[in-house]
């Protein structure tokens, strides 16, 4: 099984390097970039097939290690 | 004074410390990541700068789950000593020692130089040897010293009196263009509600020689050995 998380940063919280790689690309010229926020993500390998339990498990990662909650949102989705 | 001071890989000031604690008087001991206690006797456990894990994940992600974090936690349980200095101050965080988080500095440059800072308080463990609002001169070198905590734990750090430290100029004044990374409230540490949790991003152990152009961090060692044994 295969599941992917994404860190990103909560709404609110300074992200200068998203500003960084904004004004980069505004100065390629690439039409109609707005505001950029930058993030994370995760392809995690599971073993066994109970889908609740690696959401479980996965959700616990987060909160403890992948994903900083004072600052930090995540989300996690499951493949086949 | 028994101090422990953590060497994680990617630790870089561990010997600077060390120098600053046995020039103040304490004995240190040297006490790997991986191991699960410390030494009997621990008054003082530092946590040095460096680049602990390669800044891999978050600054003092990994670092703060490392085993010997566990040990760490109860000793600051328990009322003991623990000093984070600049990765280490990340590491604290990192492991719910502290609240808040250090992000990457607002200009994303890493910065390198000598700072003023402003002692905002000097009855405690850590700074009994300054005097309340004496301007120091000490170094920072860091990317990620951006003091970030939301507005409630802002609030709660500001009016229960627990930022140890300020950015500031040579007269003292706390103005944004003496801010060197973005930090609120130009916050450059703070301590636990009790006091034995210090934080920081500058070096206080590197400005503690002449030779090496100041000793205005000697002050927090100093401090540090008139104080209270720890439980």
């Amino acid at each position: 099984m295969k599941a992917r998380v994404t860190v990103t940063l909560k709404t609110g919280v300074l992200d200068p390097q998203g500003k960084a790689i904004e004004g980069a690309l505004k100065s390629l010229g690439i039409d109609g970039v707005g505001a950029v926020r930058q993030g994370k993500i995760f392809d995690i390998e599971l073993a066994g097939a109970d889908k609740a339990a690696a959401e479980a498990a996965l959700k616990t990662a987060c909160e403890k290690l992948l994903a900083n909650t004072v600052i930090e949102n995540y989300r996690v989705e499951i493949g086949a | 004074m028994k101090a422990a001071v953590i060497t994680f890989p990617g630790s870089n000031r561990e010997g600077d410390v060390a120098k600053a604690l046995k020039q103040a008087g304490a004995t240190v001991a040297h006490v790997w990541h991986a191991d699960t206690t410390l030494p009997a006797g621990t008054d003082l456990v530092v946590l040095p700068g460096g680049f602990s894990y390669g800044d891999y994940l978050r600054t003092g992600a990994i670092a703060g789950r490392a085993n010997i974090m566990d040990a760490t936690r109860a000793h600051a349980e328990r009322g003991g000593y623990v000093l984070g200095i600049c990765n280490g101050f990340q590491i604290v965080c990192e492991a719910g020692l502290l609240p808040g988080i250090l992000m990457r500095n607002a200009d994303l440059k890493f910065v390198c130089k000598r700072q003023h800072l402003t002692v905002e308080r000097a009855d405690t463990p850590y700074a009994n040897a300054y005097a309340k609002g004496q301007v120091i001169d000490v170094c920072i070198a860091h990317g990620e010293g951006n003091y970030i905590a939301d507005s409630d734990t802002l609030a709660r750090l500001e009016g229960e009196g627990l930022v140890a430290f300020r950015y500031a100029d040579a007269q003292g004044a706390v103005t944004a263009e003496a801010n060197p990374n973005g930090s609120l409230n130009n916050i450059a540490g703070i301590y636990s509600p009790k006091l034995n949790v210090l934080g920081l991003m500058p070096h206080p152990e590197n400005l503690i020689d002449s030779l090496t152009g100041g000793t205005d961090g000697r002050g927090m060692f100093e401090s540090l050995m008139g104080g209270r044994k720890a439980a």
